[in-house]
């Protein structure tokens, strides 16, 4: 149980509209080498900015207390190498004008120091163990010939072409649908077992994060409210909190709500 | 006679020199009060066929009726009047809203281009709407860009009620909510329902939210219908492939396996 991350008393605090907001408060928790760890809350719970903290993605205008030490890494972590980042919206990340090869190819030529032959078959096995279908063409695709899930992939598979330590993924599968999804969450789980990263899972779905973490932290209004093993945070939570998020997860077995309003047909 | 019947309905689209066929021959009714719901993954026709029944775009085949008449063959005034009988709540009321309107301006507009009330009394109309969606009546002068996601739902559930319209179609209207808002924006619409007898197209891909406020559900696969009925028992013993798939992604709190694999 060494840390690979160990964060102490961070606060982050944005300037907007002159008022100074604080999108941290006080967070001290250790990321264990090799976990899984989920970070869930709602709009404004400090999740996004706790991962841009990590990842030393924070706009210049934010003002940074605490620390966030890597004493699984013994030195400065460098954004692309030690930690690979999957935002939401792949579209954002992915260059439109470049070809999904080259953008993986530069990740492991800038990192990894391979010539760009080297980093083209490089990026070929990465887009085979994205599991993106026919590899061979997809090198020399453009992002907008994929669809949301491929894209997604092809994210996935440049986050991870160095070979990181961390691997972030901030509402990753948010903007796709339910069947890709879980297929997007399946490919994370099999990809970090396979190359022993440590995942750090942003979500604003608690049974999304149950299904995939180990630990589950749950974020309110810059706070930590409550951190545990995924079973203690579904089946024993401490906290008020934790619970209504619960209960207000819709699941296949939940009761209808049509009955409740005494609407059956 | 159902208040809406979808027959046929037919969508194709070229894309690419190719043409894409987004809604394949599908056929549907919907009765008074009652929630029908669509469900399926990206791509399988379901927002298409929202904005097909709202006229937003014009089919390839197929007929639609509401409220007894031929939906499609309206024009003009008679089309307009017969809108504000039809209305629609979307995902993002922020997309959904001119961003320098004021709440009351957003709530104003239906009441003006419809007739429903005078200038006089649309203050006291606007009023009452933001009572009934659970809002205070002093949120009129703020700018909706101003306010929370789900208070800004509750001014676009607001906006469509404000026609009494007997259908809302409901694209992924509490997809995009926090958890905590989500429950209570079902709770206000499913009550709207029983009070007001509003029938609602449901559109959404979450089958946990499905079961929970549908009668009945249609299942979608790439435009065509693979599956309809009861809406607990469809998602509870799906038979079709896209069914099982769906059911089989949806995430569970309990239950799942926590080694990798």
């Amino acid at each position: 149980m060494s840390a690979l991350v160990s964060i102490r008393d961070l606060t982050v605090t944005y300037r907007r509209d002159g008022n100074v907001v604080a999108a941290l408060k006080n967070i001290s928790l250790d990321i264990v080498a090799g976990e899984r760890l989920a970070i869930i809350g709602e709009s404004g719970s400090g999740k996004s900015t706790l991962a841009l903290a990590i990842a030393g993605l924070l706009p210049a205008s934010s003002a940074v207390g605490g620390r966030i030490e890597w004493p699984g890494l013994g030195r400065a972590p460098l954004l692309g190498r030690d930690i690979g980042f999957v935002f939401q919206d792949p579209s954002a990340s992915l260059d439109p004008v470049m070809t999904i090869g080259k953008q993986i190819a530069e990740v492991a030529r800038t990192h990894l120091g391979l010539t760009w032959s080297q980093a083209y078959a490089k990026a070929k096995t990465l887009l085979e163990r994205v599991r993106l279908p026919d590899p061979d063409s997809a090198l020399h695709a453009f992002p907008h010939q994929l669809s949301g899930g491929q894209k997604q992939r092809v994210a996935i598979a440049a986050a991870i072409a160095a070979g990181p330590k961390l691997l972030i993924a901030d509402e990753a599968t948010s903007a796709l649908d339910t069947i890709v999804q879980a297929e997007i969450v399946a490919l994370i789980r099999h990809l970090v077992a396979e190359d022993g990263m440590t995942l750090l899972f942003i979500s604003h779905d608690i049974a999304l994060a149950a299904q995939l973490a180990e630990r589950i932290a749950v974020f309110r209004h810059g706070q930590l409210v409550e951190l545990g093993t995924t079973a203690r945070i579904v089946d024993a939570p401490t906290q008020a909190y934790t619970r209504t998020l619960l209960d207000a997860h819709i699941g296949l077995d939940a009761a209808p709500l049509l009955n409740r309003a005494g609407l059956s047909a | 006679m159902s208040l809406l019947a979808v027959s046929s309905l037919t969508k194709r689209y070229r894309r690419g020199g190719k043409t894409v066929i987004a809604v394949d021959d599908v056929s549907f009714h919907i009765e008074p009060g009652e929630t029908l719901a669509l469900a399926g993954p990206s791509g399988s026709g379901k927002s298409t066929i929202a904005r097909l029944v709202l006229r937003l775009i014009e089919p390839d085949a197929g007929a639609i009726e509401f409220e007894s008449d031929d939906f499609l063959a309206l024009r003009g005034a008679t089309l307009r009047a017969r809108r504000a009988r039809l209305q629609m709540v979307f995902q993002d009321p922020l997309a959904a809203f001119n961003p320098r309107a004021t709440v009351a301006r957003v709530l104003e507009d239906p009441l003006r281009i419809h007739g429903i009330a005078s200038r006089t009394e649309r203050p006291r109309r606007i009023a009452a709407l933001l009572e009934r969606v659970g809002l205070a009546a002093d949120l009129a002068p703020r700018a909706i860009h101003e306010i929370s996601g789900g208070q800004r739902q509750r001014v676009a559930i607001a906006r469509a009620i404000a026609t009494r319209p007997s259908l809302i179609v409901l694209d992924e209207a509490v997809s995009a909510l926090d958890v905590s808002v989500r429950g209570q924006i079902l709770d206000l619409l499913l009550d709207l329902q029983r009070k007001e007898r509003i029938a609602y197209l449901f559109i959404s891909h979450d089958l946990g939210v499905v079961r929970a406020v549908a009668h009945r559900v249609i299942l979608l696969d790439a435009g065509r219908i693979a599956e309809s009925g009861d809406a607990r028992a469809v998602i509870d013993a799906p038979q079709s492939a896209i069914g099982k798939a769906l059911v089989a992604a949806a995430p569970r709190l309990k239950g799942t396996t926590q080694d990798a694999s």
